[in-house]
C-alpha cells in the first residue's frame, strides 16, 4: 500500500514549520516519526496534499529538568522516554507508558508529540499525560501558548491546535515519590488497548485517566470524586464507566469495555495502594 | 526528490517520488529483497531493517525520511559472504526459522534487541520481539536462538 502523492518540505525549525503550515493551510501535516500518519495515509483515511517533514528539529527532542516539572520535547521518541533516568526519577508512569506503546520499532520512531497531537482516544501516552495533569506548549505564527491536557483533546483525532500550531513541548508535573500504576488490556502484544487505565497520586488524591472509552482520551472523574469521598478502590472502581462513551469495533462492544473499564480501574487503584 | 542514504556501508543515491516508502525503494531500486514485506501495516515485522542501529518497520517510512541516514539491512549484517553473523548462525544452529519469510526481519530485531539489551531474560527476548510475526508460530526456537547467541554460544 503506497500513500497518494503528496508535496514534501522540511522544516528546519518550529518557526519554519508553523510558517510552512501558514501557507498550506489545512491540506498540510506535520510528519514527525510517521508511526501514525503513515499507516492512515497508506489506508488513505488521511490524504494531506503536503507533508511538512519536522523530522529533523533536533532541539526538540530533550527530556529536562524544569524546576518544578519535566519538559519534554515535542520530537522525543517513545524510546528515549523509555529509557530516561530522569523521567525514571521524576515522573515514572511516563516513561513506562512510553514502553507500552506499539512495539520496539514503532518505538524506535514515534514521538510523543506525535501521538498527542495524532490525539488517538486509543492511544497511551495520551491518557498518561491526562492523569499526570500536564500542560503542552504550542508555537503558532503568533508565538507560543500554553495549552492544559485538560483542553487538548476536543474531538475524536482532534485537538485544540489551530492549523498552523505545531506542539512543541510537553510538561509533565514532578511527582518522585508518586505511586502510579498504568493497566493496558489487548490482545495481542503490539496493539492499541481495548480498554487502558492510568492512576497516579498526586497531592493527596488520585487521578485515574481511560484508554479507548471514548471519542478522547478521558478523565474517570466519577472514581476520582468517589475516592475524594473516601470510597474504597473496588467502590470507586464501580463508578469507571460513568460519563463514558465507549466505541464498538471488532475488538469489544461498549459493555465489554464498561466492564473492562471497572476492573482496570479497581487493579490499578488497588496497584497504587488503595484498599 | 534526489536522496543519498548509506545502505549496508555504501552511498546509494536516488529519485524517489515522495511517497516511496523506504521497503519499495529497498527492494525494487536497490534490488535488495531480502528485506521482506509481509503485512504492510507495521504490524508483522517481516521488513524490519536498522536506521542508525535502531530497529525500525520500513514500510512505515517514507525514503526521503531516511536521507541522509544509515541503514543495515540483512544482505550487510554479515561480516563477508562466507561467514554468517552470530545471530543468523544462532538462527541455523537452533532451527529458528520455518518457512523463513519472517527471519530476514526476526534477525534483524534481534541484533537491535541484543544491542540495547546485551544478557536479556527470556520474557524481555519475547517481549522485545513483540513487533515481529512468525505465522509458522514458530517462536520457542525464535527465542532459542536469540538467548543462544546473546549467551555468545554462536560467536563468530
Amino acid at each position: 500500500m503506497i500513500p497518494a502523492a503528496f508535496d514534501y518540505v522540511r522544516a528546519g525549525s518550529a518557526e519554519e514549520a508553523v510558517a510552512l503550515l501558514g501557507e498550506h493551510g489545512d491540506e498540510a501535516k506535520l510528519l514527525a516519526g510517521g508511526h501514525s500518519l503513515l499507516p492512515m495515509m497508506k489506508l488513505r483515511l488521511a490524504v494531506p496534499s503536503v507533508l511538512v517533514d519536522i523530522g529533523r528539529v533536533s532541539d526538540l527532542s530533550y527530556i529536562t529538568d524544569g524546576g518544578d516539572h519535566i519538559a519534554v520535547g515535542a520530537l522525543t521518541r517513545h524510546r528515549a522516554l523509555e529509557t530516561s533516568d530522569l523521567l525514571a526519577a521524576e515522573c515514572p508512569l511516563l516513561g513506562h507508558v512510553a514502553g507500552e506503546v506499539g512495539d520496539p520499532q514503532v518505538r524506535h520512531r514515534g514521538t510523543i508529540g506525535g501521538s498527542l497531537a495524532h490525539s488517538d482516544p486509543a492511544s497511551d501516552l495520551p491518557a498518561a499525560v491526562l492523569a499526570l495533569g500536564g500542560t503542552l506548549v504550542a508555537q503558532g505564527p503568533n508565538g507560543s501558548r500554553e495549552i492544559a491536557v485538560g483542553d487538548f483533546f476536543t474531538g475524536y483525532f482532534e485537538s485544540a491546535l489551530a492549523d498552523d500550531e505545531m506542539l512543541t513541548e510537553i510538561r509533565v508535573p514532578k511527582a518522585p515519590g508518586a505511586s502510579w500504576n498504568y493497566q493496558k488490556f489487548n490482545r495481542r502484544a503490539q496493539d492499541w488497548a481495548i480498554v487502558g487505565a492510568a492512576a497516579v497520586t498526586v497531592n493527596g488524591g488520585t487521578n485515574v485517566a481511560l484508554v479507548n472509552m471514548g471519542s478522547v482520551p478521558l478523565r474517570a472523574s466519577a472514581v476520582e470524586a468517589a475516592l475524594a469521598g473516601g470510597a474504597s478502590a473496588a467502590d470507586a472502581a464501580e463508578q469507571a464507566a460513568e460519563g463514558t462513551d465507549a466505541p464498538t469495533d471488532l475488538n469489544a462492544t461498549p459493555d465489554y469495555r464498561n466492564h473492562l473499564a471497572r476492573v482496570l480501574t479497581r487493579r490499578a487503584l488497588e496497584a497504587v495502594g488503595i484498599g | 526528490m534526489e536522496i543519498s542514504v548509506t545502505v549496508n556501508g555504501e552511498t546509494r543515491t536516488g529519485d524517489v517520488e515522495p511517497r516511496t516508502l523506504l521497503v519499495y525503494w529497498l527492494r525494487d531500486d536497490l534490488r535488495l529483497t531480502g528485506t521482506n514485506i509481509g503485512c504492510d501495516t507495521s504490524s508483522c515485522g517481516a521488513c524490519t531493517v536498522h536506521v542508525n542501529g535502531e530497529s525500525v518497520k520500513s514500510c512505515t517510512m517514507l525514503a526521503v525520511q531516511a536521507d541522509g541516514e544509515d541503514i543495515l539491512t540483512i544482505e550487510g549484517l554479515a561480516p563477508s559472504e562466507d561467514e554468517l553473523h552470530p545471530m543468523q548462525e544462532a538462527f541455523r544452529q537452533n532451527h529458528g526459522l520455518q518457512c523463513g519469510y519472517c527471519t530476514p526481519g526476526m534477525v534483524m530485531a534481534a541484533v537491535s534487541l541484543l544491542e540495547e539489551n546485551p544478557d536479556p531474560s527470556e520474557r524481555d527476548v519475547r517481549l522485545g520481539l513483540e513487533g515481529n510475526l512468525c505465522r509458522c508460530t514458530g517462536y520457542h526456537n525464535i527465542v532459542k536462538s536469540v538467548l543462544a547467541c546473546a549467551a555468545g554460544e554462536t560467536a563468530a
